[in-house]
């Protein structure tokens, strides 16, 4: 591990949480932009040109607003909550290949992998990760003393553990294909052939559940506002609520960063195409971005479930039909090989 | 390296889990488990079993620990106090037991410990084939049964749980 | 590299914390955590153990362990829940009703 190894690996965390910053603020203008067209007005366009000083503005505002640390919370863990949720949703970009190794055009010399880490467990690191997430917004609304927050938090627990399961067991698909859990081995696989195409069922599993891990709507249960509040945010002001605020965007980005890697080819481009003489971040960026989209799109378009609806949902449609997948992806192996 | 992270993981482990036997706050008890099975995790991960480590994370915190949460918070339940009985019999027995044991086990390991056979997988093996890979491989072919009976386990388990939890069938 | 004494220490240290945790607290769910510190303690052991003998069947051990943990969490913990509904407690003190 040389000199060199380090400052490598310390620009790329820089240069990637960076970026992953940058969108997260922008995805919150974009965000009240496409919600704003969706129902025809305009959105935010008063600060610079088309609002895109806004999420600047958003941030000055949240920063210097006052500090309220309500005095019925338990305060160790009501300061811990927005915490967790934050490092759970920000650690997870060490292990998403965002390009093919690269020498930058000849300035070091030998190629780097575009990705902080090549762990041999990718998937499970994202899994353990996104399951510590869960605490964040159980402790918040634990601590807070509230009863909305108090159902917020007791229904998130409940949802992301439902789904959590249907989650994993849909990628069970892609790992039996790629006979790897790394992820730089799972989009090299795909040079070919999407995973989409080969696992369409686990696909469309995955991308329900990644909806209900990441607490958006339809799913958004926990800080459904018509009913909670704000759910287990209720008690929370300034930058502490600005944190929850950013690991809900920052985890939407780690699923849909996650959806590209393993069903859309990650940096790979078109099937049979190749790249088209696009580079191979910006493949990966644009997939990423289609997704963020995506999510706001349905966001706006669907109404919410009811709780009861979305654990059945959970528990005896999802989950039987991840295993049903595992079933098909396990016999078309076997009848091919 | 390694060395130093494990008398660092030890340390934190061992104090979140005396932590949580010493907190009377049930929340504050499932938090400092939480750091001490995270702790361990990463001795795992010192010791190359990866995908152990993974899945300690994955199903202590991930999940058990959240249904010990779950619990807490649908109870109710408040810090407790326990000064009220004072020191009971029972506590005075459990520290001296707990105090024997432990100065058992030293004694034991203060002998010397003599290893067995050295197995098949050495470090450099595993490194190539992958420790997910070997540990699936050995799991779905010399542990073949032990797994399939552990299916059992979960649905007599899954059965049970929704049997006692239902108020009426 | 640690010598292995030193990791079957810290296992056993951390299983007397699990031992002493059930004898002294008497609240069900700390009872309970007590327990799976223990179990921990022994995954420690077993993998240890595996690292230094160059087999991996203390890593799979470890595998059905964690497994049986996570069932007998979910058993446990519904008990407690239905112990709760009937007694409005969790102590185990008061859980007394088949003595004479």
């Amino acid at each position: 591990m040389s000199v060199l190894w380090w400052l490598v690996t310390l620009l790329k965390v820089g240069v990637i949480f960076g970026a992953v910053l940058g969108i997260v603020a922008y995805m919150t203008l974009a965000e009240r932009k496409v919600s704003g067209r969706i129902q025809l007005r305009f959105g935010p366009n008063r600060v610079g040109p088309f609002g895109l000083l806004q999420p600047l503005a958003d941030g000055l505002k949240l920063m210097f607003k006052e500090d309220v640390i309500p005095d019925h919370v338990d305060k160790v863990i009501y300061v811990l909550a927005p915490a967790i949720s934050t490092i759970a949703a920000f650690a997870s970009y060490a292990v998403i290949p965002i390009g093919p190794p690269t020498d930058f055009f000849g300035l070091l010399p030998e190629p780097v992998p575009l990705q902080i880490a090549d762990v041999n467990i990718g998937i499970l690191y994202i899994f353990a990760l996104s399951s510590m997430g869960v605490y964040g917004i159980v402790l918040a609304g634990w601590s807070s003393n509230n009863k909305y927050s108090l159902l917020g938090g007791l229904r998130s627990a409940a949802q992301m553990i439902s789904y959590e399961l249907s989650l994993g067991m849909s990628i069970v698909g892609v790992l039996m294909m790629s006979h790897s859990l790394s992820l730089t081995r799972v989009v090299e696989d795909q040079s070919n052939l999407w995973y989409v195409f080969l696992q369409p069922l686990g696909f469309v599993i995955f991308l329900i559940a990644a909806f209900a891990e990441t607490n958006r709507l339809p799913f958004d249960l926990p800080e459904a506002e018509p009913e909670l509040v704000a759910g287990y945010h209720t008690e929370y002001s300034s930058m502490k609520f600005s944190l929850f605020f950013m690991s809900e965007y920052a985890a939407m980005f780690t699923i849909s960063a996650m959806a590209v890697t393993l069903y859309f080819g990650g940096w790979q481009g078109l099937p049979g195409l190749g790249s088209l003489g696009i580079p191979p971040v910006l493949w990966f960026v644009g997939k990423v971005v289609f997704f963020l989209f995506f999510f706001l799109w349905v966001r706006w378009t669907l109404p919410r479930f009811r709780y009861d609806q979305l654990m059945n949902l959970g528990w005896k449609v999802f989950l039987p039909l991840s295993l049903l997948n595992i079933l098909l992806t396990g016999l078309g192996l076997v009848l091919l090989e | 390296m390694p060395a130093v992270l494990f008398y660092i993981l030890s340390a934190v482990m061992l104090a979140a889990a005396l932590l949580v036997v010493l907190q009377t706050h049930p929340v504050y008890s499932v938090v400092f488990a939480i750091i001490s099975f995270v702790s361990l995790a990463g001795l795992f991960l010192i010791l190359g079993a990866e995908f152990i480590a993974a899945a300690q994370i994955i199903v202590y915190t991930g999940a058990i620990m959240v249904l010990f949460l779950f619990v807490i918070m649908l109870l109710n339940l408040r810090r407790e106090d326990i000064e009220e009985r004072g020191v009971s019999l029972m506590k005075t027995a459990g520290s001296i037991g707990t105090l024997v044991l432990l100065g058992l086990l030293g004694g034991v390991l203060a002998g010397k410990i003599s290893l067995g056979p050295q197995g098949p997988f050495s470090q450099e093996v595993i490194r190539q084939a992958g420790n997910t890979q070997a540990v699936g491989r050995a799991l779905f072919t010399d542990f073949l049964f032990p797994f399939e009976a552990t299916s059992v386990l979960i649905f007599v388990a899954l059965v049970g749980v929704v049997i006692l939890a239902k108020k009426k069938l | 590299m640690v010598p292995l004494s030193h990791y079957l220490i810290v296992s056993a240290a951390l299983f007397a914390i699990g031992v002493a945790g059930v004898l002294v607290r008497r609240n069900a769910i700390i009872i309970f955590l007590s327990i799976e510190i223990m179990l921990n303690a022994v995954n420690l052991t077993f993998v240890a153990f595996s690292r230094y003998l160059d087999s991996l069947n203390g890593q799979i051990i470890v595998f059905f362990v964690m497994t049986v943990a996570a069932a007998e969490a979910a058993v446990g913990l519904a008990i407690i829940v239905s112990v709760y509904r009937n007694r409005e407690s969790v102590d185990v003190d008061r859980v007394n009703l088949l003595k004479g």
